[in-house]
């Protein structure tokens, strides 16, 4: 069993009551951070314990709080980017739901490390359930003394509140998230000025995924030092994996990274094996961008070792034979899957959340989405694979966020290993035959 | 709603709109635009006509154009009536992994409309959404602010029945409790 620092408490009853949890030793970060040390020594803390984003890019937290521009005596914002919505990423719903006071507890001792006395929750407008969730939450929080003026008797305050979006996977990207809680278009920023200098409302600004903030709370009681002991090299601590597809335990996971990939999918401890006893096919490791991966070369590296669950074991091999930890939506696929008809569901993906501001990405995913559906349904050209490519190619770092990197990098990684299969229906169409494959 | 209801919040809302306004510092009101928005969406039955959008910018004391801008960039927010149960059903990769064409198909067969249309009797409109995060529980629909996840073509059937008897309006907004 490896350690669990954020779902330790997840079976315990009534977890989701502020009552529980704190008996549970929930605010102890709080306690500790504001009565025993400096907002800068929590943010010192933060970077020794290595952690590393959990929302999909991985740059390391203290590294980015202490971008922070502290002397603009402007106000400074914590803003937690709960516009969870990668597909096969479902981990931050899951905390959410579950242990919602983990969120606010991480808000209160990383807020007080900012310096933020106003801080938002962004969530996704279609988890209006769970936003209600964090507003019980946070009443219970303010009931209780943790949230509002003085907290715990000391001279730091804090307000924090909950934003729904309203559908728009844009809005995960940190400066698009900024424009919408402005009240605007998620249209990305163009970057600098960072948010750390100009965020929201154009003041100093931190924008932290929801596992990011949560893992604050076990960093500031197990101090830096320790949670960096957990995991391997400069993967430290935990990650909350969402498991999905052809497998007989979907669901989300707390894993200590550097557990074998094999482990994970395989053991009764977490996927428990593929389902309806077919054979791996392939995975997709961290979210609907990063390339998928044959089976041969999720399970191993190129060089023959096993491949482990962290960010640099994954990448080994750069997007030649590696991929991406990103989000930990882990989607696994059987061997009867139709690898072009998934990639279709994720280029159409791409295709509708495109925020339609740069012309690569508009244009791109829309015409990768056509030459896709043309394919499938048996009116494709073999030229029509090196098409894609290129129109990949040239979406590729030719836009002002990764959103258009996101929807290449799958096309091109599914033609790279499973070229065949596109030929193959490529062909089949010249042939005559009809492909009974549906698309809505 | 009767017809010829006026747009216009009714007294508890408009409150809750002030409340929600003032959780962004002054001057920044416009931050509020798409909880207002939700909120009109829920009052105005489902959906944001020209009058419900002209309505939000007047609470928020904002140009009309801000408002479509925004309403028009959302995939929640609806220009058009809809159904009372607006099916959302999840389309993307994890859920296509696990059965949403059939389930898709089987909303079409049974209730003899195409994706984006309404029933005759205006009780259900399917719609084809991308990823919801409820890959783990695939294949899945919303409605409202309900998830129904573990979806099989039974479970569907007693689902969609449940609804027709119930005959009501599903609404995001469940609640118009909001934290201090």
């Amino acid at each position: 069993m490896g350690k669990k620092l954020l779902l330790e408490h997840i079976n315990e009853p009534g977890i989701q009551s502020f009552e529980v949890y704190r008996k549970k030793g929930g605010y102890a970060s709080v306690e500790k951070a504001l009565k025993t040390m400096k907002p800068d020594d929590v943010t010192e803390e933060v970077k020794r314990s290595g952690l590393r984003g959990r929302g999909g890019a991985g740059f390391p937290t203290g590294m980015k709080w202490s971008f922070i521009d502290k002397k603009s005596g402007k106000p400074r914002y914590l803003v937690c980017n709960a516009d969870e919505s990668e597909p096969g990423t479902f981990k931050d719903r899951y905390l959410m739901e579950h242990i919602p006071h983990i969120l606010i507890e991480g808000m209160i001792t990383s807020s007080y490390a900012l310096g933020a006395n106003t801080s938002y929750i962004y969530i996704r407008g279609e988890y209006m359930y769970v936003a209600q969730i964090l507003e019980r939450a946070i009443d219970e929080a303010y009931a209780n003394g943790f949230l509002g003026d003085h907290i715990l008797g000391t001279d730091y305050s804090l307000n924090l509140y909950v934003h729904v979006g309203a559908g728009a996977y844009i809005c995960g990207e940190e400066t698009a998230l900024l424009e919408s809680l402005e009240g605007k278009r998620g249209n990305p920023r163009l970057k600098p000025p960072f948010p750390a200098v100009a965020g929201l409302y154009s003041c100093p600004t931190v924008v932290n995924n929801v596992e990011t903030i949560a893992a604050v709370v076990p960093i500031v009681n197990l101090g830096g030092d320790e949670y960096a002991k957990i995991g391997v090299g400069r993967s430290t601590g935990t990650k909350l994996i969402s498991a999905s597809g052809h497998i007989n335990k979907p669901g989300v996971y707390e894993i200590e990274l550097g557990l074998p990939v094999e482990e994970f999918i395989f053991s009764e401890e977490y996927c428990g094996g593929v389902w309806k006893e077919r054979r791996l096919k392939a995975v997709v490791a961290g979210g609907s961008s990063v390339p998928i991966l044959p089976a041969g070369l999720i399970l191993t590296t190129a060089k023959g070792e096993p491949r482990l669950m962290t960010y640099e074991s994954l990448a080994d091999g750069g997007f030649v034979t590696g991929t991406m930890l990103g989000s930990g939506g882990f989607i696994v696929m059987d061997e009867t899957t139709n690898i072009v008809q998934n990639l279709f569901t994720f280029t159409r993906f791409y295709r509708h959340e495109s925020c339609g501001q740069c012309s690569p990405c508009r244009e791109g995913t829309a015409w990768m989405e056509k030459i896709l559906h043309r394919l499938l349904q048996g009116k494709g050209k073999k030229t029509d694979i090196d098409i894609l490519v290129n129109a990949a190619k040239n979406i590729e770092g030719n836009t002002i966020c990764p959103l258009g990197d996101a929807a290449a990098w799958p096309v091109a990684a599914a033609i790279r290993h499973f070229r065949k299969e596109f030929e193959e229906i490529a062909e089949s169409t010249t042939e005559g035959k009809k492909l009974e494959i549906a698309t809505h | 709603m009767a017809e010829n209801k006026a747009i216009e919040f009714s007294s508890d809302t408009l409150a809750v709109a002030k409340k929600i306004i003032a959780r962004y510092p002054e001057g920044k009101h416009k931050s509020a635009l798409i909880p207002i928005l939700h909120l009109a969406q829920t009052e105005f039955d489902g959906w944001l006509s020209v009058e419900a959008m002209d309505y939000v910018a007047s609470v928020l004391n904002i140009k009309p154009i801000e408002v479509y801008e925004v309403v028009t960039f959302y995939s929640m927010f609806n220009t058009k009536p809809v159904g009372k149960c607006l099916l959302e059903v999840c389309q993307t990769s994890s859920c296509w992994l696990r059965g949403s064409d059939e389930i898709i198909n089987h909303i079409k067969k049974k209730l003899n409309i195409e994706v984006g249309e309404t029933t005759a009797d205006g009780m259900f409109t399917l719609k084809t959404v991308e990823c919801l995060g409820s890959c783990g529980t695939a294949p899945m629909l919303q409605c409202g602010g309900d998830f129904h996840e573990n979806l099989t073509t039974e479970k569907l059937d007693s689902l969609l029945e449940k609804m027709k008897i119930k005959n009501e309006r599903s609404t995001y907004l469940k609640s118009l409790n909001l934290s201090s």
